[in-house]
């Protein structure tokens, strides 16, 4: 059950990410986007905050009111949590891309850099996961 | 005229392109940053969810974009909006290892955490400012980089 949500989740963000290109031809890059807003040009900052509107009012109903939905982790670190907020905005903009814009677009354009990325950002998640887990304790 | 109704369907078509990501996220339980430090914890209890999401998703654009990019051009836009970069240089490696060590410390990328944001989830309160802090500190380097060139 776990794994189809997954895979009928993942298709319904590879159809927004196809339905972004073939109406606007952009990439749907969540950093992207968003660092757009923040640094960008007037004329384009309309569809990015759209986009970001859609994302966070559509996923807000689902998980408030579906039986499914998980109850949201909410103990971690707050410390944890303000460094690795400033890495992931820092290095998703200084590697022009995170999950959503070498993953799921990059990995269907067959972007090698998106793939030299992804790999990247995967082996060094998985490090940081067993250091901070593992050696330092943080659950 | 024209450029008025053209304005306006870039709008909707991002709107409804953001709601179908949400969406996909919610359902995909990728809001739920357990989930994935359960796919990135190799040693731990293995959650296999994140890799159904991205290649579910990776899998569907793999299949549509092909058709996309073979129309020339976008419906709303003059063309399309793609990097040509081709080069793997220091700049992508290391940004994208400063990411992934982020995204392993707390379990949150930017879209589930956005999508956080949406239900009040505490985590996303302290997540979504720090990492706004840092593209900005981001754009700040860049700039002072390039006039020290």
């Amino acid at each position: 059950m776990d794994a189809i949500s997954a895979l009928a989740g993942g298709m319904l963000i590879g159809l927004a990410a196809t339905l972004l290109l073939w109406l606007n031809g952009r990439v749907a890059g969540v950093s992207g986007i968003l660092g757009g807003l923040l640094s960008g040009t007037r004329g384009d900052r309309g569809w990015r905050a759209a986009f970001l509107v859609g994302l966070v009012a559509a996923s807000a109903p689902y998980l408030a009111l579906a039986p499914a939905a998980p109850d949201l982790r909410s103990d971690f670190s707050r410390l944890g949590l303000v460094v690795a907020g400033l890495l992931v905005g820092f290095g998703a903009r200084m590697g022009n891309g995170c999950t959503s814009g070498h993953g799921v677009c990059g990995l269907g354009r067959l972007s090698r850099r998106s793939f030299a990325a992804v790999l990247t950002f995967l082996l060094a998640a998985i490090a940081t996961t067993f250091v901070v887990r593992h050696l330092m304790g943080v659950a | 005229m024209s450029g008025h109704a053209g304005l306006s369907g870039v709008t909707l078509s991002a709107l409804a392109s953001g709601a179908l990501f949400g969406l996909g996220l919610a359902i995909s339980g990728m809001t739920d940053a357990r989930r994935v430090l359960g796919f990135l914890d190799v040693s731990g209890a293995f959650d296999p969810s994140l890799l159904y999401v991205l290649g579910g998703a990776a899998a569907t654009t793999l299949l549509l974009f092909r058709g996309v990019l073979r129309r020339g051009r976008p419906l709303f836009a003059d063309r399309f909006g793609l990097s040509d970069a081709r080069q793997i240089d220091a700049r992508l490696i290391g940004g994208a290892a400063i990411f992934g060590i982020g995204w392993g410390i707390a379990g949150y990328c930017p879209g589930p955490a956005l999508a956080g944001l949406g239900v009040g989830s505490i985590e996303a309160l302290w997540f979504v400012p720090a990492m706004l802090a840092g593209m900005t500190a981001h754009r700040l380097v860049e700039r002072r980089m390039a006039t020290a060139r």
